[in-house]
This record gives C-alpha cells, sequence and structure tokens, in this order.
C-alpha cells in the first residue's frame, strides 16, 4: 500500500509538472501583456521598461525557472488588473464559488434523488420514461441557455429572484458567506439551479440504475415479506444502498463543479472564480489566468488522488494490479 | 523478419480469401442494416428527431435562398429598424417574425444562418475528432503493451479535466474564429473516441476473424483499419452521435463566454450573449429564439442518438 | 378433524412476457394444517417458487394471480388491500429464502432489521423491540446476541445469516412460514443443524411450514406430507411415508431414483431422461409425458386429472405405478 501511495504520489506531482509547463507556454501565446499596461500612446522606451518590470525582456527559459521558483514558494505573480498577489485575487473570489457548487451539489441531491428513485421503481411507466428523458435534456441542453430562462422567467417575468450578484455578504467563523440572510439565499437560488441541472441528471441516472437493480434483489423481498411498509423499503433499504454511488460520484464531480461555475457565475454576473477567469481572459491579466489553472489542476488532481486511494484502500483487486503493474 | 511476412503473403495471398470483415460483408451486412433500419423507425421519437434533423440540416444549407435577409450584409440593416418586436415590419417591408436584434437584423434570418455556423461547427469537429481518436484507440488497442499504456493515460488525464475548461484555455490562446473553434472542439473531444475504440477493439481484438487476418499475414496496416476499426464502428457511431449535440452545446457556450466564433459569424450561442442584456429588459426575443433553435437541434440529434444506442447495442437496450 | 390453516385453490399465475404469456403456476390446490410441514417439491422452474411467494402476495409485475382462492383462518387473501395484507406479511404468514447471502440488506444492521420487523407490527419502544430481537437472536443459536445485533451481515457467515432470517421470520410466532430453499445454499452439517433447530421452533410456536424444496432427501425425515410439483401444477400429495415408499407418480419415482444412496451403491444412478420443459411451449396432454417411460398416446393428447387414491393422496398420471383410483 505504501510503495502505491508513493508511486501514485509521485504521478500526482508529474501531472501537476507538465501541467504548469503547459500552462506556462500557453499563457505566452495570449496576448502581450504590455499591450494592456502601457498607455495607447506610450513610446518603446516606455514598452520596454514595463516589458522589464514585468521579466518579461529574458529568454525564456529564464521566465520558466522564475516561475517554477516562485510557484513552489505560492508565488503565481502579481495581477496586472488588480496589481496584488494573483493568489490573493483567486482566493478572494474562492468562498463565492464555493459556496455556489455546495448549494449547487445540495440541489442536484434534492431534485436527482427523489426523481431518480421514482423513475427506478416504475421504469416502464410514462412518469419513469419521462423522467428519464428529462435528464438526457438536462446533459444536453447549453446550461448557460437555462440559466438566461430562469432570469426570464423568475427575475424578469415573476420578479421574485434576483437576475444577478451575489448578497450582502457576513463573516461567519471567519469565512465571508452570503448564505446565512434572505437576501443572500435569493441570490443563490438561481445560479446554484442552474449550476445543478446538470449534475442532477447525473444524479437521476445514477439513482434510477441503483433502485432499479435493489428492488430487484432478495433482501427486498424479505423486506416487504416482513411485512415492512412500502415507504420504509424506498426510505430506508433502498434509500441507503443508492446514496454510496451517488455521493462517491458526486465527490468525484466537484471539482468539475467549479470548473462549470465559469458559465453560470457569467450569466449570473456572480462574482466568483469562474467570473474572474472570464474578466482576466479579456483583460489579458495573464498572472490571474495562470494562477487560476494552477489551482484548478492541482483541486483536480487532489481530488483524483483521494478517489482512487479510497477505492484502493477499498478493493484488494485494485491494489494488486497496481503493485504488478 | 518483415521481409519474410511479406514474401509469405505474396505466396498465400492467392490461394485463400481474405475473410471479410463481418460487418461490411456483403450478404449478411446488407440484411443486417437493413435489420437496424427497420428496427430504428419503429420509434416515432427517433423518427421525428431524424426529420427534423434534416429539415435543420436542409435549412442550413439553403441558408442564403430561405433567409429573408442576409444577416451578413451591413449594408441591408437599418439602425431604425433595432429591437422590433416580433410580427413588426422592416423599413425594407420584410415582416420580421421573430422580431430584430440591436442592429436591425431581422432574427430569423440571423437564426437561420447562426444554425449554419452551428451544425458545420459541430459536424465537422466531430468528424474529424472521430478519425484522429479512433485511429488512435484502434492502434493502441493493436500495439497493446508500453504504446497503450502511455496513450490511455494521456487519454485519462485529458478526460480528468473539464471539457469546457480546457477549451476555454484553448481559445484565449488561439483567439477567436471559426477554425479556431473547430481545432478547440477536436482537441477536448477526440480523447472520448479514442477510449470508446480501444474498448471495443480490446474485445474484437480476440475475435476468430482478426486471428485468420493475421493468420494470412496481412500488412498491419490492413488488419487494423479493414478488419478491426470497422467491427468497432457501432459504439462509435453512438457516441460520436450524441457528441455532435455535446459540440454544439459547447460551442454556443465558448461563443457565449466570449471566447468562440467571432462577431462576424455569428452562431446561435453568439446570438443568445448578444440578447442577455436586453434580456433584463424584457425584449426576450433576441436570446430566446437562438435558444430555441439550439434546444430543437440539441434535442433531435439525442433523440436519433438514443434510438442507434438501443438498435446498435441491444446489450445497452433500456 | 381441525379446518387446514391455510387452503390454497385452483391458483393459477401467470407472467406477462414477450415470447407471450407464460403459466408458471396452473391450477395448484393444496391444504396445510396447523403445526403441519408440507413439503412442496420439484424442480427449477416448476412453479414452487412462486406458489409460495403469491402466498404472500409478493408476486410482481409483469406477474399476477389469474385466478384461485387463497384463505387464512378461512379469509380469503387474494383481492385484499396492500395494507391489510402488509399486516399479515410477517405477523401471520412468514417467508425465507434460498440465499442467506442476499436476504439481508448489507448497508443496514442487524438491529436495524429486527427492530423494524417488530415495529412494523406492535407500537413498541425501539428499546423494548431491541430486547426482543436479542432474546431471538439467542433463540435460533447465535452466540453473544447483543453484541451481535450491532454488526452488519457480512460480519456473519452464511449459516448465522439464516439463522438471523429464520429469527426474523419467527419474530411474531406467524400460523405460516412459508421456507423457499433456506438450506439449499448452506453446507451439509449447517443444513442438519437449521433442519433441526426451524423444526423445534416451528413447534414450539405451533407454525405450519410450506418447505419448498428440489432436495427428497431434505424433505424425507422432516416433512409430514409432500406435494410434488411439475411445470406449474401438483402431480402428486400424500404422506411422507406413502409418497417416498410407493410412489404413484413416474415423475416422483423418477426424482426417488435420482437420489443417491447407500443401498444404491455400485448401481448406476438413475436420471430422468430430457429436460423440464419450457413454459413457453408445454406439450399438449400430460407435460411429463415426453419424458415418461410409461406415456401412451393419451398422456400426449389428454391432461390427466387430479384423481384421489387410498390413504388421502392424490396424483394426476393416466397409468399410476401403484394403487387405483378411487372413483369420485
Amino acid at each position: 500500500m505504501l510503495v502505491y501511495l508513493i508511486r501514485r504520489l509521485g504521478q500526482s506531482l508529474l501531472v501537476i509538472a507538465v501541467m504548469a509547463t503547459l500552462v506556462f507556454v500557453a499563457m505566452f501565446a495570449v496576448g502581450d501583456p504590455v499591450d494592456i499596461l502601457a498607455s495607447p500612446d506610450a513610446d518603446q522606451r516606455e514598452r520596454d521598461a514595463i516589458a522589464k518590470r514585468l521579466g518579461l525582456d529574458r529568454p525564456l527559459w529564464e521566465q520558466f525557472g522564475l516561475f517554477v521558483w516562485r510557484a513552489l514558494h505560492g508565488d503565481l505573480g502579481r495581477s496586472f488588473v488588480y496589481n496584488v498577489p494573483a493568489v490573493d485575487v483567486i482566493l478572494q473570489r474562492l468562498p463565492a464559488t464555493l459556496e455556489l457548487a455546495l448549494t449547487g451539489l445540495v440541489f442536484s441531491i434534492a431534485i436527482g434523488i427523489p426523481l431518480g428513485v421514482l423513475a427506478g421503481l416504475k421504469p416502464y411507466s410514462r412518469l419513469g420514461r419521462g423522467i428519464m428523458s428529462g435528464s438526457i435534456l438536462g446533459f444536453s441542453l447549453p446550461n448557460f441557455w437555462i440559466g438566461l430562462m430562469l432570469i426570464l422567467l423568475f427575475a424578469v417575468e415573476l420578479r421574485l429572484l434576483p437576475a444577478g450578484g451575489r448578497g450582502p455578504v457576513v463573516s461567519v467563523l471567519g469565512i465571508p458567506t452570503a448564505a446565512f440572510s434572505l437576501e443572500g439565499l435569493k441570490h443563490l437560488i438561481l445560479p446554484a439551479l442552474t449550476l445543478a441541472l446538470y449534475k442532477s441528471a447525473l444524479v437521476i441516472r445514477i439513482a434510477q440504475a441503483g433502485t432499479r437493480e435493489v428492488m430487484l434483489q432478495d433482501y427486498i423481498r424479505f423486506a416487504r415479506a416482513k411485512g415492512l411498509s412500502r415507504q420504509r423499503i424506498i426510505f430506508v433499504h433502498v434509500l441507503k444502498n443508492i446514496m454510496i454511488p451517488v455521493v462517491t460520484v458526486l465527490g468525484l464531480e466537484l471539482g468539475s463543479m467549479i470548473a462549470f461555475a465559469v458559465v453560470t457565475e457569467t450569466v449570473f454576473a456572480y462574482p466568483g472564480m469562474g467570473k474572474l477567469l472570464i474578466d482576466s481572459i479579456n483583460r489579458l491579466d495573464r498572472p490571474v489566468i495562470v494562477a487560476y489553472l494552477m489551482m484548478t489542476v492541482v483541486i483536480f488532481v487532489i481530488i483524483n488522488l483521494i478517489v482512487d486511494l479510497l477505492y484502493a484502500a477499498i478493493d484488494p483487486r485494485v491494489r494488486l494490479a497496481e503493485a504488478k503493474g | 523478419m518483415a521481409d519474410y511476412v511479406r514474401a509469405d503473403e505474396v505466396a498465400i495471398a492467392p490461394e485463400i480469401p481474405e475473410p471479410l470483415p463481418a460487418t461490411v460483408s456483403s450478404d449478411r451486412g446488407e440484411s443486417l442494416l437493413r435489420r437496424h433500419i427497420d428496427e430504428f423507425l419503429k420509434s416515432p421519437g427517433a423518427v421525428a428527431g431524424l426529420t427534423v434533423l434534416i429539415a435543420l440540416a436542409l435549412i442550413a444549407v439553403f441558408a442564403p435562398a430561405i433567409a429573408p435577409q442576409n444577416p451578413y450584409d451591413l449594408s441591408k440593416l437599418d439602425i431604425m429598424d433595432n429591437v422590433l418586436k416580433p410580427g413588426e415590419r422592416l423599413g425594407s417591408g420584410i415582416t420580421a417574425f421573430l422580431g430584430t436584434d440591436d442592429q436591425g437584423r431581422d432574427m430569423l434570418s440571423a437564426i437561420i444562418y447562426g444554425l449554419r455556423i452551428s451544425l458545420a461547427v459541430g459536424a465537422i469537429s466531430v468528424v474529424i475528432a472521430c478519425a484522429i481518436g479512433a485511429s488512435v484507440g484502434v492502434l493502441a488497442a493493436y500495439a497493446g503493451g508500453r504504446v497503450e499504456s502511455v496513450v490511455m493515460r494521456i487519454v485519462d488525464l485529458q478526460l480528468s479535466f473539464p471539457a469546457i475548461l480546457v477549451a476555454l484555455v484553448l481559445l484565449a490562446v488561439f483567439g477567436r474564429g471559426v477554425d479556431k473553434v473547430v481545432i478547440a472542439l477536436v482537441i477536448v473531444q477526440w480523447a472520448y473516441y479514442a477510449r470508446t475504440v480501444r474498448g471495443s477493439a480490446l474485445v474484437e481484438k480476440r475475435r476468430e476473424y482478426i486471428e485468420a487476418a493475421r493468420c494470412l499475414a496481412l500488412p498491419k496496416s490492413r488488419v487494423v483499419f479493414r478488419h478491426l476499426l470497422p467491427n468497432c464502428l457501432p459504439p462509435l457511431i453512438v457516441v460520436a452521435t450524441v457528441q455532435v449535440a455535446h459540440a454544439i452545446a459547447l460551442e454556443s457556450t465558448l461563443s457565449f463566454l466570449g471566447v468562440g466564433v467571432p462577431v462576424t459569424e455569428p452562431s446561435l450561442g453568439m446570438l443568445i450573449a448578444h440578447g442577455y442584456n436586453y434580456l433584463l429588459s424584457g425584449k426576450y426575443w433576441i436570446s430566446t429564439f437562438p435558444g430555441v433553435a439550439l434546444v430543437i437541434a440539441i434535442v433531435a440529434i439525442n433523440l436519433v442518438g438514443d434510438r442507434l444506442r438501443d438498435v446498435l447495442n441491444p446489450r445497452l437496450a433500456r | 378433524m381441525t379446518p387446514p390453516i391455510l387452503t390454497v385453490r385452483d391458483l393459477v399465475v401467470t407472467f406477462g412476457t414477450r415470447e407471450g404469456v407464460l403459466t408458471a403456476v396452473n391450477g395448484v390446490s393444496f391444504d396445510l394444517y396447523l403445526g403441519e410441514v408440507l413439503g412442496l417439491v420439484g424442480e427449477s422452474g416448476s412453479g414452487k417458487s412462486v406458489t409460495g411467494l403469491a402466498i404472500l402476495g409478493l408476486i410482481d409485475p409483469p406477474g399476477q394471480i389469474a385466478r384461485g382462492s387463497i384463505t387464512l383462518d378461512g379469509a380469503e387473501l387474494i383481492g385484499k388491500p396492500e395494507e391489510e395484507l402488509r399486516a399479515l406479511r410477517g405477523k401471520r404468514l412468514a417467508m425465507i429464502f434460498q440465499d442467506p447471502m442476499t436476504t439481508l440488506n448489507p448497508v443496514l444492521r442487524i438491529d436495524t432489521q429486527m427492530i423494524e420487523a417488530i415495529q412494523a407490527h406492535e407500537r413498541v419502544s425501539g428499546k423494548a423491540a431491541r430486547e426482543r430481537a436479542r432474546q431471538a437472536l439467542a433463540r435460533v443459536g447465535i452466540p453473544s446476541p447483543e453484541e451481535r445485533l450491532d454488526a452488519y451481515p457480512h460480519q456473519f457467515s452464511g449459516g448465522m445469516r439464516q439463522r438471523v432470517a429464520i429469527a426474523i421470520a419467527l419474530l411474531h410466532r406467524p400460523a405460516v412460514l412459508v421456507a423457499d430453499e433456506p438450506t439449499t445454499a448452506l453446507d451439509v452439517t449447517i443444513q442438519a443443524q437449521i433442519l433441526a433447530e426451524v423444526q423445534s421452533l416451528a413447534a414450539e410456536t405451533g407454525t405450519a411450514m410450506l418447505w419448498i424444496t428440489h432436495d427428497l432427501s431434505v424433505i424425507a425425515g422432516f416433512a409430514d406430507r409432500i406435494a410434488v410439483m411439475y411445470a406449474g401444477r401438483i402431480v402428486e400429495t400424500g404422506s411422507v411415508v406413502d409418497v417416498l415408499e410407493t410412489p404413484i407418480h413416474p415423475y416422483t419415482a423418477g426424482l426417488i431414483g435420482s437420489v443417491p444412496s447407500r443401498n444404491k451403491r455400485g448401481v448406476p444412478l438413475a436420471q430422468i431422461p430430457g429436460m423440464t420443459p419450457s413454459l413457453a411451449k408445454l406439450p399438449p396432454g400430460c407435460p411429463f409425458s415426453p419424458r415418461c417411460p410409461r406415456a401412451t398416446v393419451t398422456c400426449r393428447t389428454t391432461m390427466p386429472a387430479e384423481t384421489p387414491f387410498a390413504g388421502a393422496r392424490m396424483a394426476r398420471c393416466h397409468h399410476p405405478l401403484t394403487g387405483e383410483p378411487l372413483a369420485a
């Protein structure tokens, strides 16, 4: 197990290193930051001075070495736009995105499990088929358009919920959050719902398949033979069984929810990391883009690592295969 | 070794006919195809989806003939017509059934032209990604060993990052442009096909007809592309069909985020993004109708893809 | 004689499938008396398990009870509202299943699964229910039951799990226990222990048992009467001694002949030729006729009726091996 752990850790570091190189190289193609920073009427001397200040005049390999060295010390450069460390800019936006992603996660379970179980109990009924067809739509419809239609319906026509932005932020246990006020929650509902649609389609699929499988098991038959009510069988015997795969998959999907927040945050003008990324791309704020990508890569690698290690801990077959290979 | 094999092949080839790959064989193949088509036509939903899809494709192809207005021709646009409600008349006498946008463009025409770009980007990117991914997948499966494990590691690595993020970064690097969107979509998609094809190729590889083809000492490329690949096609077709819908949705998302197609060639996603600002003031049509067109196309493709999966792979049938 | 606790009359259970409607149970009738063990014997696919499930009202679509009558204590069960049936299941009617590895829910603790069975029928506190569960585990011979209550099913062996299932089934001292091959999946030594325990527990609670099995040797020392099923029908019933020593139906004789035993050493084991017919294409006459050494033209065209024989026996055969049918 220790050998596997070390191997797996080494792979993770390799992935981060490869991604860091790719990100660094890619950033060189994203326009010249001097164009943004220098005033339009600046002459060549001023431009050179800016390039020198940013270290852009040095050879590529030297810049890369410097980038790696600083990155190892947690320094991914200063934002051109905000003139503060890029990591700080990201971290400042992180709570908003996490709040959104977690609320989305809760929504996707709240929508996905009941519908999935319902469809799994009656897979051949009109309702069951309808739910499954709906889940295909949830998978394939463009998320941002759904968000726009939600805005149109709830914010513009019905005037029930705000069209965008984040509610008033208060500090709870040192974490700035908007989830503890009515106004904050109101701002959270539509974006979280939009973000949750895709995942709830996924949860519906898993819950439906799980329910169908569990309902055929002998222990359900035995539970019925015990004289248990249908509610008890569904809410205890079935639900407890399907929660395991659902939670596993959603844990894996948390990373992709943070990434997908890029779209949702743009639609709802929600001040999170995703909106920051889009703004930074439009403003060519290189250090912030790099910091965002590096943080996302690290988050993904960590999530994958944890999941792999958990699997290996649970399933001895994985351990053996890896040890041999 | 290679020389010996080639000499052998020459000696044997005239006597023993090359074994025909199962799915492309003349007699059985045709009846199988017939049966698949009959099976497909049994689902009214799938037939409806296919009909809509063909109609949309025709509209896209003949856009210049169908659209009331050429939305790219700025000289035809009149700023006085901007943001008209659906059903109002343009200065040029055309009725704007779906309203106009901020530049006085007839939305119906813009949608027809936008559909053209969206469908084209989706279809072209899938075809290219499919060709690349399938080749890589089948070669990896055939080669096995170190080559396979390295290739599949790369595939796994790429698939562990969400497509939207990868495409976003790529386009941030490439800049805007229809061709660039296609390239980005190919890069984010090829790995799906590589994984799909490799999976089925690993199964097919052990079948007897591959053994037979190998025993005849046919050239490797022939075994791989004429015998192995055609038999991995059914799952690939299913994945590719559904993937067209995903590609279209992804393209529209990227264009909405402002990193996709250029303003001069607005796809459906771009049109939706345009209408975003007007949406809040209740001028719903600029964003809504292109979205409806997008949804119709995506739903139609999914209906077809869903049925194809049932028909081509009874094991997965629901 | 006291009236039977459970009666089944002309039970027909059908399953709608792609190949058409299959009749899994076709006109089955029998009685079960208080304290009695009735062995229901047959090969897989003969409809014996479906009969058991039908008694508890556990036939799910696409299956359905097409007609017939099942009474418990004289009250008709078929057509009873689901809630009333639920109240009977586990209380007056209990069932245990073949595979102990799958009859307990893997993600719920043993105490949860026992307490819910008690509370489904009685308003008792969780604490009292838990105490009853502990006693029930002790009664089926599970060591240190208090600790075992907190365990999950995977921490038990197959035999232990079946004991837990039996403990659960007998919690409410049911009038009837349907046992669907509960020992088939167990080691022979465990099988014998469990049989002995079930027998004494059932005697203690006065529970009548319908013991479903394909294994005649299990039934031989255990049941009072035997009913032999073939292709959805009961082909012979009678007391254990009568049926095993002087079978009337050639199929019963075939089953007995294929059980290995000490006094048949050196003699090749008899086999019934052919296979259990598919329910989708049963022959027109006696379903056993294609495999029967005594079959005649009549057998292939006409279904033999249930015919009473001396000694409270019944058989469906045109050419009985022993005895003369009683005049109706």
